[in-house]
């Protein structure tokens, strides 16, 4: 799933733009991911400040 | 609620289109999710003066700085200048967007619109298939806005044209991912505009410093999501910073992404209109929006108060729109489009190369397309796949 370090995210909201599937939502400071999330990093991979990553889920 | 017109987001594009459309005695209502209008900031700030005027009195209250024109960089230092009144829709003033942007909605509110802010919208309302209005959530409550046309200014986070089956997803090739430091330093020309090209400094961007007054700039750089990687934006600009400019004190820190796309495929459908960065109308060389988006929301403005008033709020009724903005602002977006495809692709030599055949021009009267007509002319095998361009 993708993590948000949120003492790094600079709620730009370019994240939100590539999403191929609308699973985020910037809200003032704090970015929202949802389960339709796909996993594909296109916003990992942009974000300008690095804030997200993508991790294997635990188990 | 009920209205003619719900436009989401107040950024320039929405709350001219906004405006527009009230001073043309529509109901509207002007939604923006942020609780302060304007802040943060996400923008380098640059417009052109002849294209601001043309289309609102410029107030010194929210210039913060003239230039007399820009300095273009090759990555060896060599460099051009260029007339502010030709250097393109990104120098001329440097504007205060915080208050700027505040000053585009109270215009929009004078002139009658009701403006709501955190106010965020969730999704398009629907009655028997056709667009009716916005669902949105305000101070946490949820509330329906029923209106005859949504018109999506949602910048490039827009949800409103993936809501109306326009799909608007940037993928790495169409966006430019930026950073920027407002910061304070001796060596700020505070005359210039400046623009640094390299692909070491900014793969696929440039470096860009707009200054703001008494050696304060907006110093900052995009670089091409094809090429960037996590991060990189901001490691960049450090670096930049720290080399060039190694006393310099950070003020203010900003990020964001810049649609450079060029023109999408539609940017209407049954009751929705798109504007701005949410219609990826920014520019898709210079990244600059502002103007591209106060024009087309001036456009979708003029246009729904002729389809609300007509009765006709579907694809054909809001049909000008899309002619409208293609016909103006459109061809030099489609034309700038072209020309980034090209230039992303220019190694330093080669930038090297155009700079110095220029050496001996005189460019300071050109504007872009004749600059790039010069260039051309002097780089025929080089530049051979653009020469459509300044036909």
């Amino acid at each position: 799933m993708i993590t948000v370090n949120r003492y790094v995210c600079g709620y730009c909201g370019a994240c939100v733009g590539v999403c191929p599937v609308c699973a985020l939502e910037l809200v003032e400071t704090w970015l929202e991911v949802s389960d339709e999330c796909i996993e594909c990093g296109r916003c990992v991979r942009l974000c300008p400040t690095g804030a997200l990553s993508l991790e294997e889920a635990q188990g | 609620m009920r209205c003619d017109v719900v436009v989401v987001g107040a950024g320039p594009g929405g709350s001219m289109a906004a405006k527009t459309a009230a001073e043309r005695g529509m109901n509207v209502v002007l939604l923006e999710k942020r609780q302060e209008i304007g802040d943060p900031v996400r923008c380098a700030e640059g417009v052109s003066k002849a294209r601001l005027s043309s289309m609102i009195k410029p107030d010194p209250r929210w210039i913060a700085a003239e230039v007399k024109g820009a300095r273009l960089y090759a990555p060896d230092g060599s460099n051009v200048v260029m007339s502010e009144d030709k250097s393109g829709d990104e120098v001329g003033y440097v504007l205060e967007r915080k208050i700027f942007d505040r000053a585009l909605a109270m215009d929009a509110a004078r002139a009658g619109a009701r403006v709501m802010v955190k106010t965020r919208a969730l999704d398009l309302l629907r009655a028997n298939g056709s667009v009716k209005g916005i669902r949105a959530m305000r101070y946490g409550e949820i509330i329906d806005i029923e209106a005859d046309v949504v018109i999506g200014a949602d910048g490039v986070e827009s949800k409103v044209g993936r809501w109306a089956g326009i799909d608007t997803a940037l993928k790495p090739g169409d966006i430019e991912v930026c950073a920027q430091f407002l910061l304070y330093d001796k060596g700020i020309d505070d005359e210039y505009c400046e623009f640094f090209l390299g692909n070491e400094l900014a793969p696929g961007g440039y470096v860009w410093s707009f200054p703001k007054g008494e050696h304060l700039a907006n110093v900052g750089l995009g670089v091409i999501g094809s090429r960037s990687e996590p991060g990189a934006p901001v490691k960049l600009l450090r670096r930049f910073v720290e080399r060039r400019m190694p006393e310099a004190r950070i003020v203010e820190m900003v990020v964001g992404g810049v649609p450079v796309s060029g023109p999408i495929e539609r940017t209407i459908a049954d009751g929705v209109m798109l504007v701005g960065d949410a219609a990826r109308q920014s520019d898709p060389i210079t990244g600059g929006g502002i103007l591209n988006a106060m024009q087309a929301g001036m456009i979708a403005g003029e246009v729904v108060a002729d389809a609300v008033s007509s009765g006709d709020t579907g694809v054909e009724g809001l049909m000008a729109y899309e002619k409208r903005w293609r016909e103006s602002i459109g061809k030099q977006i489609a034309r700038h489009l072209d020309l980034k495809e090209f230039f992303i692709r220019l190694s330093d030599d080669d930038l090297n190369k155009l700079m110095h055949s220029i050496q001996s021009e005189d460019v300071s009267k050109m504007d872009l397309r004749g600059m790039l007509r010069v260039l051309i002319r002097l780089n025929p095998k080089m530049l051979w796949e653009l020469r459509h361009l300044v036909m």
